[in-house]
């Protein structure tokens, strides 16, 4: 028989006081698209990393096609076939797309000649993309075309894909999985990483599920539902939110025609943005990445002063106020990036509770922090989100991303907002967790907060949000009932189909 | 061809090599700073190349030596900025302001022996007739070698960091380390490279000071030249030939001052000795006014540590 593509054989990576990867054991074929499954922290990327060469394993050993592999750096692994699309794109803003795909290959030809394979590649391949145009103008999906054709250029025998489709539009996922089932047909092999059961059941003929660092089961997806492959990927069963139907209250948070410059070179500025959001309502919006999220948020925040009467909160004008003054008033914010800006890395949790809860909870008093009040309120939040940490005097770097998660978006939770505005709340937190926030969100608005739900993660808002807009080019859309909404009229309106940008649908 | 009692041509020669110096630490220091490191010690790598150059070059009597050994002390320099952050992981700011009093006191110490004599003489070019041609010729073809060195480093350097590999993937390394590193690059060791070219440059820089420019030792001879060459990558916006115009600017700014002191302006000499550095201020302020542009033309990752993960 002949051996298969990559056989992996008792691999195991321990890292100080961590054991990554555990005896690991499996086979990728030629021609197969096989899964890896697991939570984050599950041992995905540490493995993926050695079959690229970036971590030299402590014991086990790869065979590629039956020869012993063990390559010491992703050269290595690129010239025995080996290319990888990683997940945070290894891409430089400041360079154009060509120069991104030379410095991806090992003997690059002259920049003119790159240009023109590239655009041959892509077209054969329905990527299209402009070889001069600069990386830090093009969209999520575009840039993962230049990481694809990068890969595809030096004619891979394996393909790894590490969570490819997080950041794209469905069409856009559409587009992807059309050029991984046509390099299927082509023998090539692809070694698909996520977290997203549906893809990996439309997709993957065999997969392999981690925990812990451990393989706990293989199976053959399209045989499995998403609910099954869920449960083996976190070791028990799920909990669903849920919620009660509520009566929607009055208008607490009203925006109205609010245009906001974007403070960075490749941010995108908001343009006349409208949206209404009543008491008990969680108002979805979604889009992706770089369509003028960051931009909203710092303008509901206060990070991003706008004219006074474009954000009313509860009907009082408020957008020339700062954070901590439309904090006093019940509009809380959690940005999406966790350590920097919702929490400063190097301070305690107490601290990191006080920066956002002295004025509502009264930590200061006339300019005095209190700090026995700051602790048990850092303390109530570690209790009440399940925070798992050695106590409130832990720096928040310390703490993995979903418990540090858990602890900023409680912090603003337990401060009862009137009204909650809330970037990726579940980005790179694993399942159990991302259940518990949506449910800690779900509670919120049914005690009468108004909540803004923005995330990338479309499930996630069609599972618990009311409403649905969608962000794109700094435009959003009019508002749609989240209740029969489909995959593709969100396609559409992502697309910009409904901000009145009918022909960019397509 | 005078205008008052100022001679505009020789004006143009002497500012020529009045830039040379700034203009080499600067293009040194842009290829450090494109590679996403920010080292503050360029006036220390300066000073200590003024030294040393004037040292080696008064005991063995040979200008060139003289420019060797300030080649390799900035690099030795530059090497010990490098250590500290690129392998002990200390902070670049930190670490470049350290580089820079250490420079200048270790200079001192060295240069004691050294105050009140007269270098060996460096030979001009020699162009023949073409040095006779009006006004271009006592312009463009009456200078020292190391002028010209330092206009062929400037297209050197810029035709390296836009059309060749090796300057794409030093680009790269500052741009975004951590993609970098992804894709293999071995960012430490691309940056400790960088620096010690930028420490090679500034130390030719400061023995063009010693042995050409002044030609003498004092003790703190360098006075700022250092942080003009770092205020000019920010001026250049990161592109050499941009550095060879501001070079050129401040330059003629200096030699004004000084035509102007030396023709008996009516004005006191202190404010016209201040005004290359409230210039160099001044354009500062400018450039980083508009803060989306600054931040296009700023290496990725200018001034962070890279620690490689995993």
């Amino acid at each position: 028989m002949k051996p298969p593509l990559l056989s992996l054989q008792g691999l195991t990576k321990i890292y100080p006081g961590v054991v990554a990867n555990k005896d690991i054991t499996f086979d990728i074929a030629d021609g197969e698209v096989h899964a890896l499954l697991g939570e984050n922290g599950a041992g995905k990327s540490t493995l993926v990393k050695a079959i690229y060469g970036l971590v030299t394993p402590n014991e086990g050993q790869m065979l590629w096609r039956g020869v012993p592999y063990a390559p010491h750096a992703p050269a290595e692994a690129r010239s025995t076939g080996v290319a990888m699309v990683f997940q945070h794109f290894s891409l430089f803003d400041a360079m154009d797309v060509a120069e991104n795909v030379a410095l991806g290959m090992d003997n690059p030809p002259p920049i003119r000649e790159l240009s023109a394979r590239i655009t041959e590649v892509s077209n054969n391949y329905g990527l299209p993309l402009d070889p001069s145009r600069m990386v830090g103008d093009l969209s999520a999906g575009e840039r993962q075309r230049v990481e694809i054709i990068r890969c595809l250029l030096q004619d891979p025998q394996l393909l790894i894909m590490d969570e490819p489709t997080s950041v794209l539009t469905p069409q856009e996922v559409e587009i992807l999985f059309r050029t991984l089932r046509q390099l299927r047909a082509e023998g090539k092999s692809i070694l698909y990483i996520s977290h997203k059961l549906e893809e990996i059941r439309s997709l993957c003929e065999h997969a392999t599920v981690l925990r812990h660092g451990e393989v706990v089961g293989r199976c053959d997806p399209r045989e499995e539902s998403a609910r099954s492959l869920a449960e083996m990927m976190v070791g028990q069963s799920l909990h669903t939110p849920s919620r009660l139907a509520a009566e929607p209250g009055k208008t607490l948070l009203q925006v109205t025609d609010l245009s906001v410059a974007s403070p960075s070179a490749f941010g995108t500025s908001l343009k006349s943005v409208n949206l209404k959001v009543r008491a008990g309502e969680i108002y979805g919006i979604g889009g992706v990445a770089g369509n003028g999220q960051d931009e909203l948020l710092g303008a509901l925040s206060g990070e991003l002063p706008s004219a006074a009467a474009s954000i009313q909160l509860d009907g009082k004008p408020v957008g020339t106020l700062g954070p901590n003054a439309r904090r006093a008033l019940g509009l809380l914010c959690a940005p999406e990036e966790r350590l920097g800006h919702a929490a400063a890395p190097d301070m305690s949790l107490t601290e990191n509770a006080l920066l956002t809860g002295a004025a509502r909870e009264g930590l200061v008093k006339k300019g005095f922090v209190g700090w026995s009040k700051a602790r048990d309120f850092a303390e109530k939040v570690i209790l009440r989100f399940d925070v798992r940490t050695p106590g409130a005097h832990v720096a928040a770097r310390a703490l993995s991303g979903g418990n540090l998660q858990k602890f900023v978006i409680g912090r603003e939770i337990l401060q009862r907002p009137s009204v909650l505005v809330v970037n990726q709340p579940t980005w790179g937190v694993d399942a159990s967790a991302a259940a518990a926030i949506r449910q800690a969100l779900l509670d919120l608005a049914q005690a009468g907060a108004a909540v803004v739900l923005v995330s990338q993660d479309l499930d996630e808002i069609l599972e618990i949000a009311d409403k649905f807009a969608a962000l794109n080019g700094g435009k959003l859309s009019a508002p749609r009932p989240v209740q029969g909404l489909t995959m593709d009229q969100i396609g559409l309106m992502l697309g910009g189909a409904e901000t009145g940008d009918a022909d960019v649908a397509a | 061809m005078e205008i008052g009692s100022l001679n505009v041509v020789v004006l143009i020669a002497s500012l020529m090599v009045a830039a040379t110096p700034i203009l080499m630490a600067a293009i040194g220091e842009l290829v450090v700073e494109k590679a996403g490191v920010l080292n503050l010690g360029v006036e220390g790598m300066m000073i200590t190349g003024a030294v040393s150059g004037f040292a080696i070059a008064v005991t063995t009597g040979s200008p060139v030596m003289g420019m060797l050994g300030a080649i390799i002390a900035g690099a030795l320099m530059a090497l010990i900025f490098g250590i500290l952050t690129q392998v002990l992981m200390a902070n670049q700011v930190a670490s470049g302001l350290a580089l820079t009093l250490f420079g200048l006191g270790f200079s001192a110490l060295v240069g004691q022996g050294f105050v009140g004599i007269v270098p060996p003489r460096t030979a001009k070019l020699d162009f023949g007739p073409l040095s006779d041609i009006p006004v271009l010729g006592q312009i463009l073809f009456r200078h020292d070698a190391l002028v010209y060195v330092s206009l062929l480093m400037v297209a050197g350097v810029w035709y390296w960091l836009t059309r060749t590999r090796s300057g794409r993937i030093l680009r790269a390394v500052g741009e975004n380390h951590d993609s970098a590193h992804a894709l293999g690059y071995k960012v430490r060791r691309v940056r400790i490279l960088a620096i010690m070219f930028g420490g090679a440059c500034a130390g030719l820089g400061g023995a063009y000071l010693s042995l050409i420019r002044v030609p003498q030792w004092t003790e703190g001879m360098t006075a700022g030249a250092g942080w003009i060459a770092l205020a000019l990558v920010v001026f250049a916006s990161w592109r050499p030939w941009r550095a060879l115009l501001g070079a050129y600017l401040f330059g003629g700014i200096m030699v004004l001052q000084l035509n102007l002191q030396a023709a008996g302006l009516r004005f006191p000499v202190e404010y016209l000795s201040m005004s290359p550095y409230l210039i160099t201020i001044l354009v500062l302020v400018i450039m980083s006014s508009s803060r989306a542009r600054a931040s296009l033309a700023a290496p990725g990752s200018l001034g962070q540590s890279f620690h490689a993960a995993g």
